[in-house]
């Protein structure tokens, strides 16, 4: 037959308050595969307390050639940070 | 592309990596910076899988349960660390059946030191201690590569190796400590180690055809010579708390220099296991060729039986 199991990604919460993070990819035929590996490989050492598995092919990437128009928008709206707006030394608290 | 256009996009990856700043899978980089990639991470993977077999050769003749444990983790690690490896290639764009095709056919390397025997159970405690010590500074280096996916497999990497090393030099004490028998073994198996541990680093500077292109990727930050002289300095020492001797009549230490001189390494040895020649490349290949074809119909049964559940989960939900 030699059909080649799917890439997985796998993120993994370190613990209860953090975020899932990504920690690497893997090989599965299934989900639940996807999920019992993920196990053996990232986390044999109380790495985590939570794995989430999602195959690689779902995930839509953008594309680094495109960065420009993605991010650099963001670079001179300056008007976004608390440091943009000017104010007297002695306002206290904000 | 234009020819000019290439040289621009070169310019600034030079640039990038001479700042420090990492390489991620979808960014433009040279074909050589992703063949050299390719070459080098999938050679560390199959070092890490090979590597399993010299030591799984002792798993059931352990001494003790504690042994047993230990050693089984630490061949779980090296698999472990072979799949990250592993999957730090695959995001240059070659997949993992291309990359098991090329171990199976001698196309890609693998450590040549996985290709000497375990003759007795002190070699386990030999490998730990010399072989992941010799591993451990070829690695640590690399933790900061320019390539972002192999920087991170060897942060990881590089955390779990230490444990691998300590296991191994306390197997060398508890027998340097124990019957004269025992201290023999270990003394014989630190004389056959030894040398070829020190060929883990590569040929000698004058020798190595890729120094020069991997400094600049900070695929190297140390010459082989240089490595090669910090183990040596470093597991000099701890083979004298051993109580061991170093099999090499003109090792003494300078100090001038504060280091260790040492003598002429058997490179005709090193380029025959290299070439295919050495005490078990044969066997290890077909180790690793048997358990990929026998466990065909494993991996194609789980395929099957995916498919048969996703079919089923479609007509749930219709």
């Amino acid at each position: 037959m030699k059909k080649n199991w799917p890439l997985w990604e796998v993120f993994v919460r370190s613990k209860n308050g953090l975020e899932h993070r990504h920690f690497g990819s893997l090989h599965a035929a299934d989900a639940d595969m996807a999920l019992k590996n993920a196990r053996d490989v990232y986390t044999r050492r109380s790495e985590g307390v939570s794995i989430w598995v999602v195959e690689s092919k779902n995930i839509k990437a953008s594309n680094p050639e495109h960065n420009g128009e993605m991010f650099e928008p963001a670079a001179d709206k300056a008007y976004r940070h608390p440091t943009f707006y000017d104010l007297p030394d002695d306002v206290e608290h904000m | 592309m234009s020819q000019n256009e290439i040289k621009d996009l070169e310019k600034i990856f030079e640039e990038k990596i001479a700042r420090d700043e990492r390489i991620e899978p979808k960014d433009w980089m040279p074909e050589k910076y992703r063949k050299t990639h390719i070459r080098q991470i999938s050679q560390h993977a199959h070092s890490e899988i090979v590597g399993m077999l010299p030591e799984g050769n002792w798993i059931t003749r352990a001494p003790s349960l504690r042994r047993k444990v230990a050693l089984l983790a630490k061949v779980q690690d090296e698999a472990g660390h072979g799949l990250y490896l592993y999957s730090a290639c695959e995001t240059l764009g070659i997949s993992r059946e291309e990359l098991y095709e090329q171990l199976h056919t001698g196309k890609a390397k693998y450590s040549s030191i996985f290709n000497y025997p375990t003759l007795t159970w002190a070699d386990i405690g030999a490998i730990g201690w010399l072989v992941d010590g010799a591993a451990i500074i070829n690695q640590v280096p690399l933790c900061n590569t320019s390539f972002g996916p192999y920087a991170r497999a060897m942060v990881r990497v590089c955390k779990e190796e230490s444990f691998h090393q300590r296991q191994g030099y306390e197997i060398m004490l508890t027998l340097c400590n124990g019957t004269e028998e025992q201290k023999e073994m270990a003394q014989d198996a630190l004389n056959r180690w030894w040398w070829p541990s020190l060929m883990m680093f590569g040929p000698t500077d004058e020798e190595s055809t890729h120094t020069e292109q991997s400094m600049k990727w900070k695929l190297k930050r140390k010459t082989n010579d240089e490595l090669r002289q910090q183990f040596i300095d470093q597991t000099v020492p701890q083979a004298d708390i051993l109580g061991l001797t170093i099999p090499d009549e003109d090792l003494k230490f300078n100090n001038d220099t504060g280091h260790y001189e040492f003598g002429e390494i058997n490179w005709d040895e090193f380029w025959q296991v290299v070439k295919g020649h050495g005490m078990c490349n044969k066997e290890r290949i077909s180790a690793r060729k048997n358990a990929w074809d026998n466990g065909e119909w494993v991996r194609d049964a789980a395929v099957a039986y995916a498919e048969k559940n996703s079919e089923k989960e479609i007509q749930q939900a219709i």
